[in-house]
């Protein structure tokens, strides 16, 4: 027990603030990816590649810190999810992989064959990855088939139910949005306007992706919502989503890029929290047989463990946060091209 | 082909390929804090220019590393689920702890040290080369002490049984520090520093050959020559020590390593060899008792072999694991002797005389970069048949919801997609080589360099 709450919730809490840092942080660096075909110019793809150049390696370690907390902390989920979504966390990988060497390899040679080529695996890899991110939460949600030895015992093909492939679409929508908003915060001029135009329509596709999704949830998937309706305490959520989201729109118009920005990741985060609140205490749902469900208290690792992980995070968070912040502030303000540019 | 033996290949081919971009990285990292290091220290544009040219190459490096390191990290649960559930207990804090304080430190770093020569100061700049280079030796720490505890286990009990059993921690530091974790840390930290050093001698002993770019291709030679003379020889000692703790720790492993197996019998020590394991004989040239000094100093007194275990729980691949041993030991001699060899050139003078021995240096980046790939592989194939030495079977920590199909088509992928990437890897750093450095005030200190050549008599 640490403040009131056993360890178990403790580090569920810390996981479930490191995947929502690893989405809001890459989510900008996918969306402007995959949004990245939009812009037409060379000069506009490359002030783009160098918006996100010096800090997207440092986001996407927040995935391998996500990877490590959960591998640590309640290894038993670790090995379900992985095993389970094979082929999907596969291509996901493949994808983070084409997406790193693309933002690379394309400066290297001066050829147009060869940026163009790069631009669009570039794009495929940023919009594979964020769907398959998407569809794997939204089989996560659902739950999947788990026998007695809590390993996944369905079909791969399941994993394209309506369900996950609207939550796929949703997440692809919400980071092409919160990209386009960092993308207009860093940029200026003529693509600072493209932009503008472009966060507008992503935020439409945001919010037609978005309701349908919370609408078939709310009719064929009543229990996904069944936590937060009984207990009116957990309302604030839902409403501070609903509020994040209706803001966005009303920053863009005022131009104010860094609220708008701030509302998007809010948006991110309260989403998740969300998932959280319905998903707790299970990892993973056993659709099959509920009692084949992977909780926090049956995938945990030992007392011990969980303390040491629990001192690993307050002493690493803050560190890693005040460097974060030092590398952000250092490269703030608008992009501008210089010889080790991108 | 099953799962297991798909799985084993997919798990080397994705580690090995991997393994050829972090030793270069943290190498590449040392010498870039010596060269920072002396450009504020003196001022001189020359070492300006060698930092900016091979951060530009650092780059390229250290983007591969990442694109391949974190297949790694998810490898475990989607390959070997029962080993992670096994030891996530253990092996998960390690890696938790690696994200944290490792990655999150580089990669934080690795902008302002590619990016931010003109945003900051130099003094900054240099703390960011420090950190990127600190946060690499300390990903190193965290992953070579997972793989020792694997090798070494200490610090846990078993909790459970059977298909339920795994292992807990009971003291964390006793975990950290296992019985080989810290000669095996420095052993792959030497490797790394040569990995390293090696591809900055064989970048300047091109353009020294070529006669390009020399007033940075000598002082950068010389940099990198020292650094790899003093931890060729260093590297000699971490090795002695890594063997000693094999044969205390991992008897079996040891004989294999010299494809040892009559227990009662005085162990030789081979130069090169051939071992047959069904007649289970050893032929090569040999120091007749050498193991037997190495370990006891005494030639006469038996060491464990292989005979002295079940058929069951020997590493199955006898021959591969002696071969992989013996090249790795060949060429950290090899190293020694051409270190040796250029350093005592440089005390008399004549180092950048000698044209052939610049060749063997363009040549010998690959000597140390086989060597690493090597020594894994011997550690590794030695542990078998166990994945968690004497506690889990390699073959008992599959992914039970993993099919061989989804493992061979992952596989085919990885081997496409690593392909192209190794290709384009090599294209790219071949023209950054042929480019060169970019020289940022060449013109008046060269025409500077000229004139006082022209005008000393004694030059002329």
């Amino acid at each position: 027990m640490f403040l009131g709450l056993d360890y178990n919730t403790w580090w569920f809490l810390v996981f479930g603030a490191v995947i929502s840092g690893y989405a809001i942080l890459d989510g900008f660096d996918l969306g402007a990816g995959a949004l990245h075909l939009f812009l037409k110019k060379e000069e506009s793809r490359r002030i783009a590649l160098n918006a996100i150049g010096p800090v997207w390696d440092g986001n996407e370690v927040w995935l391998v810190i996500a990877g490590g907390a959960l591998f640590a902390g309640f290894p038993i989920a670790y090995a379900a999810v992985f095993s389970a979504f094979y082929l999907p966390v596969m291509i996901f990988l493949i994808g983070l992989i084409w997406r790193a060497v693309a933002i690379e390899f394309r400066s290297k040679e001066p050829g147009k064959l060869w940026r163009l080529t790069w631009d669009i695996i570039y794009t495929f890899a940023c919009v594979v990855v964020t769907f398959s991110l998407g569809l794997m939460l939204g089989n996560v949600a659902l739950g999947i088939p788990l026998n007695e030895e809590k390993e996944f015992s369905g079909s791969m093909l399941s994993f394209f139910n309506l369900f996950s492939i609207l939550v796929g679409i949703t997440t692809l929508a919400l980071f092409m949005m919160h990209g386009a908003i960092y993308l207009a915060m860093k940029t200026e001029n003529r693509l600072y306007v493209k932009l503008t135009v472009l966060a507008k329509n992503f935020t439409i596709f945001f919010v037609v992706a978005f309701s349908l999704t919370t609408l078939y949830t709310l009719l064929y998937i009543p229990h996904l919502s069944d936590k937060i309706r009984s207990n009116p305490q957990y309302f604030i959520f839902p409403v501070i989503m609903i509020l994040a989201i209706a803001s966005i729109p009303r920053q863009l118009k005022r131009g104010n890029y860094r609220l708008a920005f701030l509302f998007s990741s809010i948006t991110i985060a309260s989403l998740l929290i969300a998932v959280a609140v319905e998903v707790f205490p299970h990892l993973l749902y056993a659709s099959n047989n509920p009692a084949n469900s992977i909780t926090i208290d049956n995938a945990a690792s030992s007392a011990k463990t969980m303390k040491t992980l629990l001192i690993i995070a307050m002493i690493g968070t803050p560190l890693v946060a005040t460097y974060t912040a030092f590398v952000f502030w250092t490269f703030k303000g608008k992009v501008k091209l210089d010889e080790m540019s991108y | 082909m099953d799962v297991e033996i798909l799985s084993r290949i997919q798990f080397a081919f994705t580690i090995a390929f991997h393994y050829i971009y972090p030793p270069l990285s943290i190498g590449l990292g040392l010498i870039l804090v010596i060269m920072e290091g002396l450009y504020l220290k003196t001022g001189l544009k020359i070492y300006e220019d060698m930092t900016r040219f091979w951060i530009r190459i650092f780059a390229l490096i250290f983007g591969l590393g990442v694109a391949t390191g974190i297949i790694m990290e998810f490898e475990f649960g989607t390959n070997w689920a029962t080993y992670s559930k096994y030891v996530g207990d253990i092996f998960g804090s390690a890696l938790a702890a690696e994200g944290i304080f490792a990655f999150a430190l580089e990669s934080g770093f690795l902008g302002i040290l590619l990016f931010g020569w003109n945003r900051v100061s130099s003094k900054v700049h240099f703390l960011s080369t420090i950190m990127v280079f600190l946060g690499s030796m300390f990903s190193a720490v965290w992953i070579v002490v997972a793989n020792s505890w694997q090798q070494t286990p200490a610090g846990y009990h078993i909790v459970g049984e059977g298909l339920q059993a795994r292992a807990e921690i009971t003291d964390f530091w006793e975990m950290v520090f296992n019985p080989s974790s810290m000669e095996r840390l420095s052993h792959v930290w030497i490797g790394a520093f040569l990995a390293g050093a090696f591809l900055v001698l064989s970048v300047h002993a091109y353009y020294i050959r070529k006669g390009k770019h020399l007033e940075i291709a000598k002082p950068g030679f010389k940099i990198a020559l020292a650094v790899a003379t003093i931890f060729s020889l260093a590297q000699l000692f971490t090795g002695h020590k890594s063997a000693d703790g094999v044969a205390k720790n991992q008897p079996a492993k040891l004989a294999a390593l010299e494809g040892h197996y009559d227990s009662s019998a005085v162990a030789d020590m081979y130069l090169m060899g051939w071992v047959n394991n069904k007649t289970q004989t050893t032929t090569g040239i040999k120091i007749p008792g050498g193991l037997s000094f190495l370990l006891h100093q005494d030639f006469k007194t038996p060491v464990t072999g292989l005979n002295a275990f079940k058929p069951e729980d020997r590493p199955g691949q006898v021959n591969a694991v002696f071969q992989f041993y013996h090249i790795m030991v060949a060429i950290g001699m090899l190293l020694i002797a051409l270190t040796l060899y250029a350093s005592w050139l440089w005390w008399r003078g004549k180092l950048f005389e000698n044209k052939w021995l610049m060749g063997v240096f363009v040549w010998a980046v690959l000597l140390p970069q086989v060597a690493n790939q090597a020594g894994w592989f011997a550690a590794e194939m030695g542990r078998q048949p166990w994945v968690v030495y004497n506690l889990l079977r390699t073959s008992d920590a599959l992914s039970k919801a993993v099919k061989a199909e989804q493992v061979l088509v992952s596989l085919i992928l990885f081997t496409l997609v690593y392909s192209i990437l190794l290709v384009l890897f090599l294209y790219l750093l071949n023209k950054k080589i042929k480019h060169g450095p970019e020289l940022t005030a060449p013109a008046d200190e060269k025409e500077v360099e000229a004139k006082s050549i022209r005008e000393n008599p004694i030059m002329n």
